[in-house]
């Protein structure tokens, strides 16, 4: 790896990055400006739907990013990445946001009788919702200060919740298609690569700790 | 990678003949072509082989609800059929590699005349009739189509079917080479579904080869297809290629792969709620909102008789 100098990072690649990812939210809302018209765009013929999809994908694949951060640096033998990792994550919050939103305003247009319905009855939405829910709490801690406040060991203990939050995202989508359907085993069998080795490296020191 | 992670996937290897293989190679590499040319700036011809549809003279029928047509667009680009992939726009893209002609029907099971039927023997092509039937999806989504085809009714009673047979089940053609969607254990292909003799015989149950004044787009269910308007849309088989006569109710596909979810009647009733779809409200594909589903999809006068006494809860 060359080295990258740490004000190019911060102020070059951070910045093209934030743009980067934003880039699928303005295609989103573009595609909508000509939707809301009724033209022809590139959600197609049902773009409440399109869109529910849509927001969701970005929203997991940014989960995974998140996941895939801390392999990554080790594996370039660089903090570096770590630099992106809190964007990355918020822009998961962001798009699980914006997936929603989608629901509730473009879907079902604030039928709020129908969406309680939905996320009591529909197992898929309910545990859809609770990822999102559980996902909250690690946005607002996200700022220095919140580290700060929480202690290092405890903020990193909440965010470890990442691992349990992004295969409820997964399970979300696989009972969300009919079928057994690819695309939610792909993301689910990624999910699994990314945690070999934070469970590997979580046997180990259990091991050093009590040897036998 | 994910391809090894289930045992109930066989290795692509072991299950495409190699005929197949080398056949898409033929296609990435006809498509590759393609693209030099397109990079060269030469003209984007398609590599696909679509069917020019041909033009379907039809009598009108009473069967009209008055309402606004889907534009044909929207009916044709967004479509479920596994078969062909499971994102909307897969059919479309994927349908062209279908021949649907030559097309032949195999007729068996209780019926007095089994045997391969051509598609010409099944349908006259001659006694075309245009209905424009409500299409309500179970993804809570519709449309409104022109339909072109003949109804299902005398083409059974055509069929003979013996006094023992209940039921009568329809089968999708399920062809690898054709259909790559088929790789993917997406349900238990081939795609079945069925209708009890009397909602066979019932006059809105209609065969439709063609929509919107021309023959059926592949990725519509060309050449043939079924068209039941009360139930969801998955109970309208498209592409049959077998029709049997039994007196057991036939296990449908979706039956097979989520039972809980999916009944044999399948009947449109928004107070039966899909586990996954509230069906009391659908988006007519074309509006902003939703709008409230009619009870067997707006057609009870028809079909409500049919089911006197049977809990819909139940046999959903």
């Amino acid at each position: 790896m060359p080295k990258v100098p740490m004000n190019l990072l911060r102020f070059g690649l951070k910045p093209l990055a934030f743009v980067a990812m934003l880039a699928p939210f303005l295609w989103l809302a573009y595609s909508w400006y000509f939707a809301f018209q009724g033209l022809p765009n590139g959600l197609g013929v049902n773009p409440q739907e399109a869109s529910n999809r849509f927001t969701g994908d970005w929203a997991l694949r940014f989960l995974l990013l998140t996941l895939a951060v801390t392999p990554f640096s080790k594996l370039i033998k660089s903090p570096k990445p770590i630099l992106f990792r809190r964007m990355i994550g918020l822009y998961a919050l962001f798009y699980a946001l914006a997936h929603v939103t989608s629901y509730v305003w473009l879907d079902l247009y604030f039928a709020w009788d129908d969406i309680w319905a939905d996320i009591l009855k529909r197992t898929y939405i309910t545990v859809g919702m609770a990822a999102l829910l559980l996902l909250i709490p690690l946005g607002v801690t996200s700022t220095k200060g919140w580290i700060r406040c929480m202690g290092s060991r405890r903020w990193r203990k909440l965010h470890m919740a990442v691992y349990g939050i992004t295969p409820l995202a997964v399970i979300h989508f696989f009972m969300m298609r009919k079928g057994i359907q690819i695309e939610p085993l792909v993301y689910g069998a990624i999910y699994l690569v990314l945690m070999v080795p934070r469970v590997k490296a979580r046997l180990v020191t259990r091991r050093k700790a009590s040897p036998a | 990678m994910f391809r090894r992670s289930s045992p109930w996937q066989e290795k692509e290897s072991e299950v495409t003949p190699q005929s197949v293989y080398v056949n898409r190679r033929q296609i990435m590499a006809g498509a590759g072509a393609l693209f030099g040319l397109t990079a060269l700036g030469g003209i984007a011809a398609s590599a696909r082989e679509t069917r020019t549809l041909a033009p379907l003279k039809a009598m009108k029928s009473d069967f009209d609800p008055g309402e606004e047509l889907t534009p044909e667009g929207a009916v044709t680009s967004y479509n479920n059929y596994y078969e062909f992939g499971t994102n909307k726009d897969d059919p479309a893209a994927e349908a062209w590699r279908m021949k649907v002609t030559p097309w032949t029907v195999k007729v068996d099971g209780m019926t007095d005349k089994p045997g391969n039927y051509a598609l010409e023997d099944i349908v006259d092509y001659n006694a075309l009739e245009e209905r424009i039937y409500r299409l309500r999806c179970v993804e809570a989504w519709s449309m409104v189509i022109p339909w072109l085809g003949v109804p299902l009714a005398p083409l059974i009673r055509k069929l003979a079917p013996q006094s023992g047979a209940k039921f009568v089940r329809f089968e999708t053609l399920a062809d690898r080479s054709q259909m790559p969607g088929i790789r993917w254990p997406v349900i238990d292909w081939p795609y079945v579904e069925g209708l009890r003799m009397d909602e066979a015989l019932n006059p809105l149950a209609f065969l439709a080869v063609g929509f919107y004044g021309k023959e059926l787009p592949n990725q519509n269910g060309a050449p043939v297809r079924l068209v039941v308007p009360w139930k969801y849309g998955f109970k309208s088989i498209k592409s049959i290629v077998r029709i049997s006569f039994t007196d057991d109710m036939p296990r449908t596909a979706w039956m097979k792969s989520a039972p809980s979810e999916y009944g044999f009647y399948s009947n449109v009733n928004p107070e039966v709620d899909h586990p996954r779809w509230s069906q009391a409200r659908e988006r007519r594909i074309g509006e902003f909102g939703r709008r409230e589903t009619l009870m067997f999809n707006g057609y009870g006068e028809w079909v409500a008789d049919l089911y006197r006494g049977m809990d819909l809860q139940k046999n959903y």
